[in-house]
This record gives C-alpha cells, structure tokens and sequence, in this order.
C-alpha cells in the first residue's frame, strides 16, 4: 500500500472520529433533557433549562447527520455492515432523535396534540436513551459485534447481500455486553455533568446556579465509577490487533500498547481528562467560577477523541467481528477509494470555516445569558 | 443463511424507503419555499426600516419553524436508511454516493443549524445586518443541502464519473465533477427545488387568503400576497422550463421510464402526447396486444412528444414493448439490445466478477506458495494446492509454473468478460424481461397529475399576481378560496412529480446497475413491517401535531395593528 493510502485512511479516521468527539460533546444538550425534571421543579425553571441547552439541540443533530455522512463516505463498509445489521440499535437511535426534533418547538404550542407533558417526557427519553444507546453501540468498536462479511457473495444471484448479521438480535445484543453499556452509562452521565456545566454557564438563575452545583457532585461520582471501570478494563483486555498479512489477530494489552505506541494520541488522552476533572473540580471549589464547560467540553472532545483513534489507528481493527474474525473492518479493508478519500479531503478544508462561523455565531447569542425577564418578554422562546 | 432474498423483504424496504420519503417531502418544499419569501420579507424591512415587514416577516418564520423541525426528523431517517435497509446498496456504491451526504452535512447543515438559530433567538441580540444575513444564510444552506441529495438522486438516475473495480466489488468514483455536475443533477436540482419555491407561494397566498375571507389582518395579507404569487409565478416558468430539459434526460437515459410515463407500448416516429386519458386495467402483458387505453386524448400539437423528447417532431420514441424486443436504433444511433440479450450480458458480467475474486484468490495462495518452494521443500505434497475449488498435486515446479501461469490467464479472461459486460451488470439479477417494466398506471396517472396541476397552478399565480397588483386581490373572494385550497394541490404537485421519479425507474435502485432487489440489507421482514408501521404511526401523530400547531398559529395570526389600513 502506498503512503497516500495510508495517510488518507489515518487522516479520514482522525476526521470520523473528531466528529464523534464533537458529538460525545453536545450530547450535553441531551444532558440536558435528561435532567428537566431533577434540576427544574417549576414551569419556569424548567423553561429556563429548556431554552438554555435546547437552543443548541440543531448542533448536536447536525453533528449525528455528518457524523453519519462522513463514516459513509469514507468507510462505507462500516455504514453498510453495522447500519444493515445492528438495526435495531440504529433504528432506536433514530427514533428517538425525532421525538428531539419535534418536541423543542412543539412543546410549548396551543395545539400541539399530545400535551406539554408528553414531548417533555420525548425529551427526556432522548436525553436517557441518546447518550447510553450511543455509548453502549461505541462499545462494540472495542468489543466486538456479531457479523460476517463476504464480498463474493455479490455474485450470488438471488441472494448478493455481502454483509449479515449473525444474531437475530440484530445489535440489540450489544446491551448485553457488560463493556459495552458501562461505556453507554459512562457517556450517559457525562452528557449530564456537561449540561450542569453548561446550566451554570448560560442561566442566570440563583436557585438554578445552587441546584446544579449540588446536583454536578453526584452525576461526576457516577461518571467516574463508570468511565474508570470501562477504560481500566479497556486497558487491560484483549485487543483486535491485524498482522502484516492483514489477517486479524487477538492481542493481549492491545489498547495499552496503542496509547504506549502512539505517545501523542496518550499525550491528547491525558489533557483531555485534565481538562475534564479541571472544569469539574474548579466548579465545585469555585462557587463563582462558570467557565467549567469550556475546560470539561474541550476535554471531552480530546478524551473521546483519543479513544476512537485507539479504536482504529496503529493496525487495529475498529469494527471487530465476533462471528468471524477476518470480517473484522479495520481503515484498511473498509474505506472508500484512493479517488474519494482525496476529493473529500479537499472538501474536509472547509471545516475549520465551519468552526469558526458556528464559534462566531455561537458566541454572539450566548452573551447574552439565559434570565426569567427574557423568557417572559422574547416571543420565540421553547 | 437465507437461501435467496424473500420479495417480500423487498417490498417492504421500498415501501418504507417511500413512507419517509413521502413524509420529508411535505415538509421540505415548504422550508424551501417559504424560507425565500420570509428572506424577501426581512430584506424589505431591513431596506425600509418598516415595523410592518418585520412582523410579517416574524409571522412567517413561525410557520417555517414549525415545519422546519419535522423535516429535519424525517431526513435524518432518510439518511440513516441508506445503511439500515439498503446496506447492499451502501457498499456497492457508497464509495461515490456517500461523499455528497457528506459534503451535504459539512456544507450545509451546519449553515442551517448555526444561522437558524440566530434567525429565532438573535432578534435583539445581534445586529440588524446580522440577522438578515443569518435569515439568508438558513435557506442558502437548506438549498446547498438540497442540491447534494439531488446530486445523490440524480446519479442513481444516471450514474456518472465512476468504473466497477472487481478486486474491491463496488463502484468506484473517478470524476467528482461529473457526478456533482452532471446535467441530470443540475436539472433536478433546479426543477425540484422551485417545485418548492411553488408550493411556498402557494401556502403563503393561500393563508393570506384565508386572511381576506375572514376579513382579518387584510394588510398583511395583501402584502404577503404580493410576494408569494410574484414569487410562485416565477417559480412556476422556470420550473415548465426545467421539467422540459428533465423529458428530455429521460427520454435519452430512462426511455422505459418515459415510456411508462405515457403507457407508450409501441413506439414510432412521430409520437403525440397524451393529455388525458383512463388506462385499460384488462392490459396485464406488454406484449398481449390489447389497447392500453379505455379513453385517451392527446395534446393538440402533433408529434409534440417526439419533440419534447428529441427536439424532432419526427423523432422515434420507444414503446415499452420495443424496449424488452430490443431492435430499434436509438437516439445515439446505435440498435438498442433487447431484454433478454442484456440480461444474458448481465450474468456473464456477474460470473466473471465471481471467477474473478476465485481466480484472485488462487492466485494470492500461489503467490504464497513461491515462496515456500524457493526455500527448499521439494516433496510433492508440498505442492498440494487447492486451486479452482479442486486439489491439485504439483508434482514438479514446471507444473506449478504452469498452473501459476494458468491462474493468471483465468484473471485475465474474467476480467475481460468484466468488463466486456459491464454495461449491463445489474440485468444479470433480474429474472423475467418483464420485471423491467416499472408499474405502468402509477407512473402514467402521477405524470398526469403533476402536468394538470403545474398547469392550473401557472394560471392561478399569473390571474393572481394579475388582481394583486392592480389592487382588487381582496375583492375576488373565489379567487381567495381558489388560492386556499390550492395549497392542497401544490403539495400533492410536488409529490406526484416524486412518485414519476422514483415509481417509473423501478426495478433499478441506480439505473441498469443495481435493482432493488440487490441492493437491500438482509433483514427479517418482520422486522421491517415493524419498523414501518413504527415510522408510519409516528410520523402521521407528528404530522397531525404539526397541522394543528400550524392552524393555531395562524388563527392567532400576526396581530399586525389593523388601524395601519
């Protein structure tokens, strides 16, 4: 393989995976929804939390739709074999990403059907199932799914689907892989630690401010029970390792060794858990200090960020198969052509374009923070 | 394993790709549209500095939010379908479709996602600049968007800018501007998107209508008006223009398409177009001679669907009967293949790509042989190797050479059928000629509808726009009730076109490569049903939901001070 290929792989890895980051990230706005009730126990506090991380419900959705368009172009095998086969997670997922769409607009209008109740309680459920059926599907790029992938059965005429499902699950039997949900629970619980952030951040509300500073100890103590358990297994498992003959092979201590192997992906991993207990710690110490979800966001992004490229860089194989060991989709065996990668790479410049105007515009609405007045006067809230 | 795709599975993967399209599709003209108007609406006010733009403007916006969020959940689902039950379909050619979803989500949903919010919550936060730039900046990227999934669209109308490659097994992009650019592409985009811009009109003259029936809110109304028919009459030209180049891409790639689109069985020179007509539901075979109308009048201009096709009144247009017979010579001069004879090339195409990847793999365990008898070993059953499927003992190394040299004759002969036959590769699935033949009555009456009712739709914008501007609009209240139920029509436009589309290129998921029924993910089709009648529930409660939040708004109105008049 020539150093073209084997850049563009690594390089549309390092974009997949940023995107997954980003996306762990503004889970926080599920975070969010997930604790409408803990945190807001009036309509106008809950209004209040509504309009403070629901205004950013739009990036988180935007991020799953080119997060989702970025693995198809690039590593379509991925898209076909998990999508096609774990389709119960995926549909899952998706479902209850409409019922978010719907719900922020829809809940606070004459009219609309089913009650303010009810699409409440659809945020809340996207807010649960978003972050831990996520987490829980992201587990299995370390531990595996049940698939087998066989490209000749193109030409089987009558039957030339190349990529199947071994259970009758169809993914769901990813929640019964102990690894796999302490990952969606570690995600689960730090959505709601950065939505805590983010509420101290953008509201100004005293009682808000209080609630969520108290509340922000013991979703952290979760998140950490949780994430420490999955990364200190993660370090010590088996891993999905590939030879020089591209042949996929069990590697004891794999993982630990793709951080040892790759000193700057560790270097990343540890300023982004900095980065997270300093936002955290800094906020619980601080009773005036609000910047903790710069610190525990950016953090995030750089934590999630190394783990996805431990998952695929470094001859690892990022989609292992449990059935059969050599369907296992590594960057290699799985991703779009020579011609494709380029052409995208080209397109991926405008993405610091994108940050910039999304930093920008981001910033000119949040200066103005969340208050009761507003809410009472402005005509388009939530 | 199953040991052969059920039809069934097949069916309901379409009718749930076509459950979510049909839904997205009532929700994203209207973004289209209506996110012009309101753009328009706030330009004037940021030119004027009049209060009363603002709030019309504000009005509208309203409308599009309420409509915008259930677009949003709709596609999404489209998107994550692709993977979920056309998995098949997703390798065969993800290499080359998914680079515009992603260049779609990188694009311009993150200019919609970014400006929209901006466009609701920056009214007294930002500037005045900036928020008309924000007002812009969503419905520049809600059409960018547009334009990548139409791009996608187009291609698997017409695909362009790729080659199979057999080691990897799948199409491979080798010309992004002849897939982003290519002419198909182009056209769709435009005819689909000011199918949008019409159906925006349409609801913005439509409410302004029920407006001035209720004697309410009559300057607004009339003002809105103003905008929407102008702006629909428009629409509506350019779109009769784009959907003429659009006849004529089908008529050269798609002719079973055009063919069905006019129940066109035997094709001829000179060829009139179908006005109306009632299809003969007797006919069952495209070859069992019977008329294939009850009643049918044509368009009064000669020959006109010759023209429309080839630019020549006497141009030949194949029948659908012609195109399974084959025989014909066709617009590129050269005499078009019959079903049959394709599909013969198809499944040389198909076998040679399976003997390909067997001959490969012989090959590669060669390859690794040389090397072990290089280093020594010269007992014969070291040269067992199981080539071809058979176990063949290599005796001496003049015979492995020679059984070496045989593999690479094999990879160069299935690779020349390959590519030979290439052409035709999808035929190679399809089992009877006549399952070339898309459902006739659905293409031929949506193709109707659509027609008529752009038709209707020019003329109500243009007598509209007539009484608007010489201010008697709010006089002529049947033209008031016209406007309000046409709202109803544009829509159903707008889907009808849709259902031609997509209806009339079945079987083929991309055209003459790829047939839905190779394209899906192998799933239960229980699993199917279920997830469809999940969609299908949900969508139709949130559809409901939206309607009632949209009709609530609208009574409630713009409260625009009426003493202005």
């Amino acid at each position: 393989m020539e150093t073209i290929d084997i850049f563009l792989q690594n390089y549309w890895w390092f974009l997949v995976s940023l995107l997954g980051a980003l996306l762990v990230f503004l889970l926080f706005v599920q975070g969010g929804q997930s604790l409408l009730f803990t945190i807001g126990k009036t309509p106008m506090q809950q209004k209040m939390l509504l309009n403070s991380t629901g205004r950013k419900w739009e990036f988180t959705f935007t991020t799953l739709v080119t997060f989702g368009g970025a693995f198809f172009a690039s590593f379509p095998l991925f898209y076909s074999t998990s999508f096609g086969g774990a389709y119960w997670v995926w549909i899952l997922i998706l479902l209850c990403f409409v019922l978010q769409a719907v719900s922020y607009e829809y809940q606070s209008k004459k009219g609309n059907l089913l009650g303010t109740k009810t699409y409440k309680i659809f945020l809340l459920l996207n807010g649960i199932l978003a972050p831990v059926l996520i987490g829980t599907a992201v587990g299995t790029f370390f531990n595996g799914a049940e698939f087998i992938v066989n490209k000749a059965q193109l030409s089987t005429v009558g039957n030339p689907v190349i990529s199947s499902w071994a259970t009758p699950w169809h993914g769901l039997e990813a929640a019964f892989v102990v690894w796999n949900v302490l990952l969606g629970l570690a995600v689960f619980f730090l959505s709601r630690v950065l939505a805590l952030l983010y509420f101290i951040n953008n509201i100004n509300d005293d009682e808000i401010q209080k609630k969520s500073r108290k509340q922000l100890i013991i979703e952290t103590v979760l998140f950490l029970v949780f994430f420490l358990t999955f990364f200190v297994h993660l370090l010590l498992q088996e891993g999905f390792a590939v030879d020089a003959n591209k042949e996929v092979f069990m590697q004891p201590y794999k993982y630990f060794n793709n951080f040892i192997q790759m000193p700057v992906v560790l270097v990343v991993l540890l300023a982004g858990v900095v980065g997270v207990l300093f936002g955290i710690g800094k906020t619980i110490l601080s009773a005036e200090w609000k910047k903790g979800i710069w610190f525990a966001g950016t953090g995030t992004v750089l934590t999630v960020l190394a783990l996805l490229l431990c998952a695929g860089w470094n001859d690892t194989a990022y989609y292992p198969s449990l059935t059969n060991l050599q369907s296992s989709l590594t960057i290699q065996n799985s991703c779009s052509s020579r011609f494709t990668l380029k052409t995208m790479a080209y397109v991926s410049i405008l993405i610091p374009l994108v940050l910039a105007y999304i930093v920008y515009a981001w910033r000119a609405l949040d200066i103005h923070k969340i208050t009761k007045k507003e809410m009472e006067e402005n005509e388009h809230t939530y | 394993m199953i040991a052969e795709i059920d039809i069934s599975l097949i069916d309901w993967s379409r009718a749930q790709f076509a459950l979510t399209a049909i839904y997205h599709w009532l929700f994203v003209p209207l973004t289209l549209g209506l996110g012009i108007v309101q753009a328009i609406m706030e330009t004037i006010y940021y030119k004027t500095g009049d209060e009363f733009w603002k709030k019309t403007a504000k009005f509208w916006m309203k409308i599009f939010g309420i409509n915008f969020a259930i677009g949003v959940a709709t596609g999404l689902i489209l998107e994550f379908e692709f993977g979920t039950n056309w998995s098949n379909y997703s390798w065969f050619v993800g290499d080359i479709f998914g680079a515009p979803l992603a260049i779609e989500g990188v694009v311009a949903f993150f200019m919609e996602a970014t400006f929209i919010a901006v466009m609701y919550f920056g009214w007294n936060k930002v500037s005045k600049g900036f928020h008309l730039t924000s007002t812009w900046l969503t419905i520049v990227g809600a059409t960018i968007s547009a334009f990548w999934i139409l791009v996608a669209n187009a291609w698997m109308q017409h695909p362009a800018g790729m080659h199979f490659n057999p080691d990897t097994v799948r199409n491979e992009m080798d010309s992004f501007w002849a897939v982003a650019l290519s002419p198909v592409a182009i056209n769709k985009f435009f005819h689909t998107v000011l199918s949008g811009w019409i159906i925006g009109g349409m609801v913005v003259a439509g409410i302004s209508s029920w407006y001035l029936l209720k004697k309410r809110e009559t300057k607004f109304a009339l003002a809105s008006i103003k905008v929407g028919v102008t702006f629909g009459l428009i629409a509506c030209l350019l779109s009769m223009w784009t959907g003429d180049g659009s006849a004529m891409q089908v008529a050269e790639k798609q002719p079973m398409k055009l063919a069905a689109m006019e129940a066109l069985y035997e094709g001829d020179n000179g060829v009139n177009l179908v006005g109306v007509g009632i299809l003969n539901p007797s006919k069952k075979e495209y070859n069992d001679d019977k008329d294939p109308f009850l009643f049918k009048i044509d368009v009064p201009i000669p020959k006109f669907l010759s023209y429309l096709s080839f630019g020549k009144f006497n141009a030949y247009v194949p029948g659908i009967k012609d195109i399974i017979d084959g025989g014909y010579t066709t617009s590129d001069g050269s005499i078009a293949l019959s079903a049959l004879e394709k599909m013969r090339r198809g499944k040389l195409a198909v076998a040679a790509l399976a003997n390909y990847s067997l001959a490969k793999a012989d090959s590669a365990l060669f390859e690794r042989r040389a090397d072990s008898i290089k280093n020594a070993a010269t007992a014969a059953e070291s040269f067992a190797i199981t080539s071809d499927g058979d176990t063949i003992l290599l005796t001496s190394t003049e015979l492995f050479a020679a059984k070496k040299a045989d593999v690479y004759t094999r990879i160069a002969e299935s690779r020349k059928q390959l590519n030979d036959n290439i052409k035709y590769f999808g035929y190679g699935y399809i089992k009877e000629p006549s399952d070339l033949i898309p459902p006739v009555a659905l293409t031929f009456y949506a193709f109707r509808i659509m027609i008529i009712l752009g038709g209707f739709l020019f003329l109500l914008f243009a007598i509209s726009a007539y009484f608007s501007y010489k201010n008697k609009f709010e006089t002529k209240r049947w033209l008031q009730w016209i406007c309000l139920i046409s709202i109803l029509l544009a829509i159903i436009a707008g889907q009808a076109g849709w259902v031609v589309a997509e209806v009339g290129r079945q079987p083929w998921a991309i055209q003459d490569m790829l047939p839905t029924s190779a394209a899906i993910s192998r799933l239960a089709t229980s699993s199917v049903q279920i997830t469809f009648f999940i969609f299908l529930a949900l969508f139709t409660v949130l559809l409901i939901a939206e309607l009632k939040i949209m009709i609530n708004a609208i009574k409630k109105g713009p409260q625009i001070n009426e003493q202005k008049n």
